[in-house]
C-alpha cells in the first residue's frame, strides 16, 4: 500500500508537465494550427521560470514569467506562420531547435544554482487523512492548476461561444472567414495560449519536478505532449487520461525494475509513441470517427484573399 | 645608440617569434554533450579552461557533437584549422578520430574512453571504479535498511564496473547489503533520473548512487531525507545534507601534461587509464553526516588503492549465483575489466540485454 501511494504520487508529478503542454497544444491544433515547437517552448519556460524564481524568490512570479516566455516563443511562431505564411511543420521544428539553443544561452549563469522547489500546499485537516489526503490534498499548486485547466479548457471548448468559434476556425477557416470571424486573430490567440501552457509545463520541470536548470532538461517531453494530443484524438478528457497513462507507464517500469522484474526499459520508453501510432491507425481506418474530433483545417495555411 | 636599437629589435623579434610560436599551439576539444550538462562534458570543459590558464595556448571547442558522421566532419575541420592536439571526449568518436588522424599524421589526437590507437592517436580514461569502491565503503557502513539504490544509464562495461565495484566494497563492510539497480536508458534526463531515485527510495533504499549525469537523484535524496553521492562533479550545493561525497572527474592535470608534451616534442601515442593516484579521479570532501569512523575507513581504502596494496577487483569475488569467479589473491585484469559484463553477488536483478 505504501509503495502504491508513493508510486501514485510520483505518477502525478510525471504526468503534470505533459498535461500542461498537451492541453495547450490541443487548443492550438483545434484552431487549425500545428505547432511542433512544443519542446522549444517548454524548455524556454523551464529556464525563464527558474531564473525568475532565482532572482525574485517568488514561485508565482516564476510561473507567470514562464507563461510569458512560452507565449513569446509562440508569438514568434504565430507571426511567421500566420502573417508571413511560413510552412507550419518546418517552422515548428525550427522553433524547437531555436528554443533549445536560446535556453542554453540564457541559462549559462543558472548552471549549478540550487533551488528547493515550489512548496506543497497542505490543505488543513483533509490533507491529514491517510492515503486520500496524501494523494489528493498535499500536492503543489501547479498540480491543482493543471487539473483546473483541464476542466477550464473542457468548458471553454464545449460550452462557450468562443470555443465554438475556435473549433469552427479549425474545421473550416473559409466558412469562419465568410461568417465574419477573424481567422488569423483567433488562431494567433490559440497559438499564444498553447505557448503559455507549454511554458508552465516546462516550468513545472525546473521548479517542482527536478528543481534545477540543466540544458535540454525537457528531454523530449514536448514530443510526448504532441503525441498525446493525437493519442487523445483531440479530446480534452482523453488528454487527461493519456497524460496519467504515459506518466504511469514510465514510473511503473522504474518500480518494476527496482523489484527485480526484468522489463526492457527501451520498450517502455517507446510505448507512448507506439500507442500514438496505434491510435492513428485506428482512427484513420474509421474516417467518421476522426472527422468528429480532428480539426479539418489542421496545418493548412489561411489566405483571406482566396 | 645603434646597439640599443639593435637590442630592442632583437628583443622585439624574440617576442614576436615567441608570440607566433604560442599562437601556433592550438588545442581543440570535441564534446558529446552541452558544456552546461554539469556532468561529463562540463568537467572536460573545466579541464580545457584549466589548460588555457596554465599554458599559453589557444583552445577551441565544439559541443553537442553527435557520435557519427558529424563527428568526423567536426574533427577534420579542427585538424584543418591548425590545431596541434585534438581531444575527442566520447567513446563514439573512436572511428572518426582514427579516420581523420590518418589524413593528418602531424596532428596529435587524444581519444577518451576508447581502445583503438595509432601512431598519432592516444587514448585516456579514468578509473572511476576506484571512487566507487570508496562510495561502497561509506554506503555499506551507513545504510540502515541494507538496500542501496543505483540509478544507472546504459548497460556498458564502464557502468557495470561501477555497480560491481560499489557492491563488492559495500558487502566487504556489511555482508547484508543488496544493491538495486534501475536503468533509465539515458545519460541525461533529470526528470527520469529523479523518478528512478524516488522508485528506489520507495522500495526501501536509504542510500542513492547514480551513474547518470544530472544532480536530480541527489536532490530527491535530499528531499526524502536519505543519503547519496555526487557524480562527475561536486554536487554539494544541490544536496548540502544528502551528499556524503562525490566522485569528481579531473581532466585538467592530464590535459596540461599532454599538451606540454606536444609543445616540447615528447608526445607519444599511449593508453592512459589513471585513477585516484594520478588525480584523474578525485573525491569531494565528506558530508557532515559521515561519522568519524566511516571517514577513517574510507580514507584507508583510498590510501590503499593509491599505494597499490588494494585493488577494488581483487579476489575473492563471487558472481550472482554465489560461485567464486575470482580466487583469493587474484585480481581482474585491466583487459577483462574493460569488457566486464556480469554482476557480482549482492546486486539485485539482471543486466538488460
Amino acid at each position: 500500500m505504501e509503495i502504491l501511494v508513493a508510486a501514485i504520487l510520483t505518477i502525478i508529478t510525471a504526468a503534470t508537465p505533459l498535461l500542461f503542454a498537451a492541453l495547450g497544444e490541443l487548443v492550438t491544433e483545434k484552431s487549425g494550427v500545428l505547432n511542433l515547437g512544443v519542446e522549444g517552448m517548454m524548455v524556454m519556460g523551464a529556464i525563464v521560470g527558474f531564473a525568475a524564481v532565482h532572482f525574485s524568490g517568488s514561485a508565482t512570479v516564476a510561473i507567470f514569467a514562464s507563461m510569458v516566455a512560452g507565449a513569446s516563443m509562440a508569438a514568434i511562431f504565430g507571426v511567421l506562420v500566420l502573417v508571413f505564411h511560413a510552412s507550419q511543420v518546418p517552422t515548428g521544428l525550427a522553433l524547437t531547435i531555436f528554443g533549445i539553443g536560446l535556453s542554453a544561452l540564457v541559462g549559462q549563469g543558472m548552471i549549478g544554482v540550487a533551488y528547493d522547489g515550489i512548496p506543497q500546499l497542505h490543505i488543513p485537516v483533509i490533507s491529514d487523512i491517510p492515503v486520500i489526503g496524501e494523494i489528493f490534498f498535499s500536492q503543489d499548486g501547479l498540480v491543482y492548476l493543471s487539473i483546473f485547466m483541464v476542466f477550464a479548457v473542457m468548458w471553454f471548448m464545449n460550452k462557450t461561444r468562443a470555443g465554438l468559434i475556435l473549433r469552427a476556425v479549425g474545421d473550416s477557416h473559409d466558412a469562419a472567414h465568410a461568417m465574419g470571424y477573424s481567422v488569423l486573430k483567433i488562431r494567433f490567440l490559440a497559438v499564444i495560449f498553447g505557448g503559455a501552457m507549454a511554458g508552465v509545463g516546462g516550468a513545472y520541470l525546473s521548479l517542482a519536478y527536478s528543481p534545477l536548470w540543466v540544458e535540454q532538461m525537457t528531454a523530449g517531453r514536448g514530443w510526448i505532449a504532441l503525441a498525446l494530443v493525437v493519442f487523445a484524438s483531440w479530446k480534452v478528457r482523453r488528454v487527461l487520461m493519456g497524460a496519467y497513462l504515459f506518466g504511469g507507464i514510465s514510473i511503473l517500469q522504474l518500480h518494476a525494475q527496482a523489484l527485480g522484474i526484468a522489463v526492457p526499459s527501451q520498450v517502455m520508453s517507446m510505448l507512448p509513441y507506439l500507442a500514438t501510432i496505434l491510435v492513428l491507425v485506428i482512427i484513420s481506418r474509421d474516417r467518421s470517427k476522426i472527422k468528429l474530433n480532428a480539426p479539418a483545417s489542421l496545418g493548412k495555411p489561411f489566405h483571406a484573399s482566396r | 645608440m645603434i646597439k640599443k636599437i639593435l637590442t630592442s629589435v632583437a628583443i622585439a623579434t624574440c617576442l614576436s617569434a615567441a608570440g607566433i610560436a604560442n599562437a601556433e599551439t592550438k588545442v581543440g576539444f570535441v564534446y558529446v554533450g552541452p558544456i552546461g550538462d554539469h556532468g561529463w562534458s562540463y568537467q572536460h570543459d573545466q579541464g580545457r579552461l584549466a589548460l588555457e590558464k596554465e599554458l599559453d595556448v589557444k583552445t577551441s571547442y565544439v559541443e553537442s557533437v553527435p557520435e557519427g558522421a558529424d563527428a568526423e566532419r567536426v574533427i577534420r575541420q579542427m585538424a584543418a584549422d591548425g590545431n596541434e592536439v585534438i581531444f575527442t571526449t566520447s567513446f563514439g568518436y573512436m572511428n572518426p578520430t582514427l579516420k581523420v588522424a590518418k589524413k593528418y599524421p602531424k596532428v596529435k589526437f587524444e581519444h577518451a574512453t576508447g581502445y583503438k590507437r595509432s601512431a598519432n592517436v592516444g587514448t585516456y580514461s579514468g578509473r572511476f571504479y576506484e571512487g566507487r569502491a570508496i562510495l561502497g565503503t561509506i554506503a555499506g557502513k551507513m545504510t540502515k535498511s541494507n538496500i542501496i539504490g543505483y540509478v544507472a544509464s546504459f548497460p556498458i562495461p564502464e557502468v557495470i564496473r561501477g555497480i560491481d565495484a560499489m557492491t563488492i566494497a559495500a558487502r566487504k563492510v556489511n555482508p547484508d547489503v543488496t544493491v538495486k539497480v534501475v536503468w533509465v536508458n539515458s545519460w541525461f534526463d533529470p526528470g527520469k533520473e529523479g523518478d528512478a531515485a524516488k522508485a528506489l527510495i520507495d522500495q526501501g533504499a536509504d542510500i542513492i548512487t547514480q551513474h547518470t549525469d544530472s544532480p536530480a537523484p541527489l536532490q530527491v535524496a535530499e528531499k526524502r531525507g536519505v543519503y547519496g553521492f555526487g557524480q562527475a562533479s561536486d554536487m554539494k550545493k544541490f544536496a548540502p545534507k544528502a551528499q556524503l561525497t562525490a566522485i569528481i572527474d579531473d581532466w585538467a592535470p592530464y590535459y596540461i601534461e599532454r599538451v606540454k608534451a606536444v609543445m616540447d616534442g615528447s608526445w607519444e601515442s599511449d593508453d592512459t587509464w589513471d585513477g585516484l593516484k594520478a588525480g584523474m579521479v578525485v573525491m569531494a570532501p565528506y558530508g557532515d553526516a559521515v561519522p568519524e569512523d566511516v571517514r577513517e575507513m574510507a580514507d584507508k581504502v583510498k590510501a590503499s588503492i593509491i599505494d597499490g596494496s588494494f585493488h577494488p577487483f581483487q579476489g575473492p569475488i563471487k558472481n550472482q549465483k554465489g560461485e567464486i569467479v575470482v580466487k583469493e589473491g587474484e585480481t581482474i585484469s585491466d583487459g577483462d575489466l574493460s569488457k566486464l559484463d556480469w554482476y557480482v553477488e549482492g546486486v539485485d536483478g539482471t543486466i538488460p540485454k
